[in-house]
């Protein structure tokens, strides 16, 4: 075949298989980024245009348009550009930029209310069709929820469920129409169409009628390519058209989904095969190729859709997590980074910082010295970067796995996950001593177990009620997610992206927990101190007095870790027992998002110490102001948490002011690799790396809940930055940036 | 074998090659006027630790330590105080192949053959000291931190006669430690020794200031700003300009 020309032989000709081809022909890159090319003047031009259309969308109060008339679908939309001429990467949701699409799949009320928050109307119409004909997801989980499940969802012992939105973190192998072209694809989904089995049990029946959808989507992506021009029936022929095809395959996916996290997969060392072919027949330069991945990744931070201020609240800040995995290392020993994984990174410099789209670096503690300093110099130069160990995920993935969101695995085009947000474990703990009562409501939640009695809390008891907590928890959470899932298949099912993934696939029922820090904090505070009860005139636990002090997570001290340690196991095991739909895997994760401000508000005082309302500590981490010891010590408390029983994701956010990095950049950046080594070789999952600059030391003072661990560093002393005063605060904030300038 | 210690801190990155892992001491003869650590002053109260508690500790921070070339540093407070159990410390230490460091003041060298002996023992599990050097003035340095350098000169003196590694650090505090003339002479002292390594001049910051407070005592120094980083680098230029690193 003419498109497959110069690419090495192998069995991905005669059958659907990405990793095959990229094994056969990638080209390892292990030198230094001197290579790399600036901005185009076409790039600064597109992308002040970008920041201009941003800035009206701020001052428009976070939205700058919305469709309230047509429905989005993979085709409902004609071709939009920000500059034609400019672009060479074309597509936006809608018919321009920043126009952010309607999406009643999921449920009619909640894409009413997002665009009633910013004083757009629903067209009546759509309202009437959604409303009185076609159900949706929302509709189908609120016919089926039991009276228990809306309560628990009420009191936020299960919350942040994607029963009102779409459940996202399913990332289509978007490479295949690269290589493929649509017409193969959609010839390999009818043969499997015309093998299923001949039984028709309800599998069977949804079976068949999933590949169809699949089938129609993929015709539909052909259209959607079409009405820019582009013919994508067959496979790219050079790097433009394969990042373009890579593209409409993604597009057509955020038509038709606005799924909390719509990922990427892992395209960057995949697309620099076509980038290699083309340098080498001399038909494209390093600038030309730098361009490419500047407008591809352009149109990725263009992505947005609809969210109401609800949904807001528990992600803020607008994600999308267009996550892209860069790096790691093949089974074969190679290290899968290539050029393009440079200069996926420089787009940071070329477009500067953004949190979109969520590049993720793959890190082994073998990958190339070059790379790993790059990676820390753009992270402390950006704070853009997150990182998550590839030598604990390849075991489990192989090495043709991607990040969806934040911390999820999955092979891609070969696993999908049913997102299930998370289980708060902290106010299962106050239901245990309050025997299911909950202490905000007042109103029983939990089974009616009996309540704790006595005023000072025995470690041995409130373990033992905790556990039938928890048992009753889970249960409760699963079915909970069976019902989610069950109608989103229904009801929102994800035509496009399922389409480029095999016919038979691994589904995972990736469940979460809240509360991971508070709870061990607090059931090491009954173990080792004394935790004194106080109630209210109805006996409810509302308060706790502590005497004496207590070893706290976060300062890698055995005696509390290991309760942490078993908590995740514990309740993992306890998920497992409970059947889930379409046989979905159980998975787990420790993982909150912004959501840890939610939860926190919506639980009591809890025996650690922590007061009504405040927020939890983010995902796996410490609670802030707690970890003495230091950032190792930190690391290496949540490097403890067992992978394996958390297969869906530990997430640590591990943030620090460049001078504690030490005193020269070339000092930082070493000091930065050695800790994501270190952290690595210790197992841990997953750093979010924040350096810090001015504004965010600014920021950390109005929010210090968010800087648990910024350190102020200078010879021979350390100071956390939030336990100064405020004064003493705005003197750092002087004096470091005093010294800079 | 037991130590009186002040703190933990597990990523140290400036006091030592790579990642140290710090051990603040409990305990210190001179009472510096910009003493940041005047937390660490109190001899024989601190947290009792043994040296196994640390090293078990310790070790669990290998993957950081190695992969930066890192290693352990005991600062203070005063580090030379607790001879005996720092020699057992850095003992444990070098049979891990771990990298040792001494953050010191040498502010209670002394020529007694009782310390001699354990000095020398010591030296033998030692990598590298970071020596500061508060003030070559004999008068203004006891001014400055209540004794005379003469037995500080004395210890820097030994170490270069011993071929002990050091880097010298000096706070530099505007109007007290940043005189042209004493910079000067300390250069040319500096000059003198051969077991130089890195010349490190730390600008003065009020970062330990709230510890004062926090002790009721009267901050010295109230009203003194850092030093201008054009005066960190003219200080660096006098005290280097004689200097022959190893």
């Amino acid at each position: 075949m003419e498109q497959w020309r110069g690419f090495a032989s192998g069995k991905w000709q005669n059958e659907i298989d990405i990793r095959d081809f990229i094994l056969k022909n990638f080209t390892q890159y292990d030198g230094e980024e001197s290579f790399l090319s600036s901005a185009t003047r076409a790039t600064d031009d597109l992308w002040k245009q970008v920041m201009e259309l941003t800035r009206k969308e701020r001052e428009n109060g976070g939205v700058l348009d919305m469709d309230t008339e047509i429905v989005s679908t993979i085709t409902s939309h004609g071709p939009g550009y920000l500059d034609k001429d400019k672009e060479t990467i074309v597509g936006v949701q809608t018919d321009e930029p920043f126009k952010r699409s309607m999406q009643p799949f999921g449920g009619i009320r909640m894409a009413k209310a997002a665009l009633e928050s910013y004083c757009y109307l629903l067209n009546e119409e759509v309202e009437r069709i959604f409303s009185d004909f076609r159900k949706t997801h929302n509709q189908g989980v609120f016919d089926a929820y039991t009276q228990e499940m809306l309560l628990a969802r009420k009191a936020g012992i299960i919350t942040g469920l994607p029963d009102a939105y779409g459940r996202g973190r399913i990332i289509g192998d978007y490479r295949r129409v690269a290589l493929y072209g649509v017409d193969f694809l959609m010839a390999e989904k009818k043969k499997d169409h015309e093998s299923t089995s001949k039984i028709m049990t309800e599998d069977t029946i949804r079976l068949r009628e999933e590949i169809s959808e699949q089938y129609r989507a993929l015709s539909e992506l052909k259209k959607l390519a079409a009405s820019y021009g582009f013919d994508i029936s067959k496979p790219a022929s050079n790097a433009r058209e394969a990042f373009q095809w890579v593209y409409f395959a993604y597009l057509a996916a955020i038509k038709e989904q606005n799924g909390a996290a719509m990922s990427l997969g892992r395209v960057s060392t995949f697309l620099d095969i076509f980038v290699e072919r083309d340098l080498q027949e001399g038909i494209l330069t390093e600038t030309e190729a730098q361009e490419l991945v500047d407008h591809f990744v352009m149109k990725l931070r263009l992505v947005k859709f609809a969210r109401t201020p609800d949904y807001n609240e528990l992600f803020s800040g607008d994600p999308t997590w267009v996550t892209e995995s860069i790096g790691g290392m093949a089974q074969d020993g190679r290290a899968l980074v290539t050029k393009n994984s440079f200069r996926f990174l420089h787009t940071l410099d070329n477009l500067g910082p953004a949190p979109e789209p969520n590049l993720t670096v793959l890190w082994s503690t073998k990958l190339p010295e070059n790379f790993k300093k790059y990676c820390a110099k753009m992270s402390i130069k950006t704070s853009s970067i997150q990182y998550e160990n590839d030598d604990i995920m390849r075991p489990e993935y192989g090495d043709d796995y991607g990040i969806a969101c934040c911390v999820s695995a999955m092979r891609i085009g070969k696993q999908m996950q049913f997102f299930g947000a998370r289980a708060n474990l902290a106010k299962a703990l106050l239901y245990a001593i309050n025997g299911g009562v909950d202490e905000k409501l007042k109103i029983q939640v939990g089974p009616k177990f009996l309540p704790i009695k006595s005023d000072i809390l025995e470690y041995e008891e409130v373990m033992e009620r905790f556990d039938h907590m928890m048992e009753w928890l889970a249960g409760l959470y699963i079915n909970t997610l069976n019902i989610i899932h069950y109608m989103h298949d229904k009801y929102s099912y994800e035509r496009i992206e399922m389409a480029l993934h095999d016919t038979e696939i691994l589904r995972t029922m990736a469940t979460g927990i809240a509360g991971l820090s508070v709870v061990a904090d607090s059931l090491s505070a009954i173990k080792h101190a004394k935790v004194k009860v106080i109630r209210d005139e109805n006996g409810l636990a509302v308060d706790f007095e502590t005497e004496g002090d207590f070893p706290k997570y976060g300062n890698n001290d055995d005696r509390v870790d290991t309760i942490a340690v078993e908590l995740v196991k514990t309740f993992m095991k306890k998920l497992r027992k409970h059947p889930t739909y379409r046989g979905s895997m159980h998975t787990m994760s420790i993982l909150t998002i912004t959501s840890n401000v939610v939860y926190g508000k919506k639980t009591g005082n809890t025996p650690d110490g922590r007061r009504a309302g405040e927020p939890f500590a983010p995902g796996a981490n410490p609670m802030h102001g707690r970890d003495t010891k230091g950032t190792l010590a930190s690391l290496s408390s949540v490097a403890k948490l067992p992978y394996e029983y958390a297969l869906d994701g530990i997430s640590n956010t591990f943030s620090i002011v460049p001078k504690a990095l030490g005193k020269e950049e070339d000092g930082r950046t070493k000091i930065l690799v050695a800790i994501l080594d270190g952290y690595a070789a210790k197992t841990g999952h997953h750093l979010n790396v924040n350096v810090f600059n001015r504004e965010t030391l600014m920021n950390a003072m109005e929010h210090p809940e968010e800087y648990p661990q910024l350190t102020i560093r200078v010879s021979g002393y350390a100071v956390n930055f939030i336990k100064l005063t405020r004064e003493q605060q705005l003197d750092v904030i002087n004096r470091t940036f005093h010294e800079t300038m | 074998m037991f130590g009186n210690i002040h703190s933990i801190e597990t990523l140290g990155t400036v006091d030592g090659p790579g990642i140290r892992y710090i051990v603040f001491t409990q305990g210190c003869l001179l009472r510096c006027q910009f003493c940041h650590n005047a937390d660490t002053w109190e001899i024989g109260t601190g947290k009792q630790m043994s040296v196994s508690e640390i090293i078990e500790d310790l070790q669990t921070y290998l993957p950081f330590i190695e992969a930066s070339g890192g290693g352990i540093t005991v600062s203070g407070g005063e580090p030379l105080l607790q001879i005996p159990f720092l020699t057992e410390l850095f003992k444990e230490c070098k049979k891990l192949g771990i990298h040792t460091t001494i953050d010191s003041s040498g502010g209670c060298y002394s020529a007694s053959s009782h310390f001699q002996q354990q000095l020398a023992e010591l030296l033998k599990y030692t990598d590298l000291i970071l020596l500061d050097l508060k003030h070559i003035d004999r008068e203004k340095h006891k001014k400055l931190t209540g004794l005379t350098n003469d037995h500080i000169l004395e210890f820097a003196r030994f170490l270069s006669d011993h071929q002990v590694p050091i880097w010298v650090r000096h706070v530099l505090v505007p109007g007290t430690t940043d005189s042209h003339e004493d910079l000067d002479r300390l250069g040319k002292f500096i000059g003198t020794l051969n077991n130089v390594s890195k010349v490190e001049v730390l600008p003065y910051h009020k970062l330990g200031v709230y510890k004062w407070e926090a002790l009721g005592m009267e901050y010295p120094l109230q009203g003194v700003e850092p030093p201008s980083e054009e005066s960190v680098q003219k200080a660096y230029r006098l005290l280097t300009a004689e200097v022959v690193t190893i």
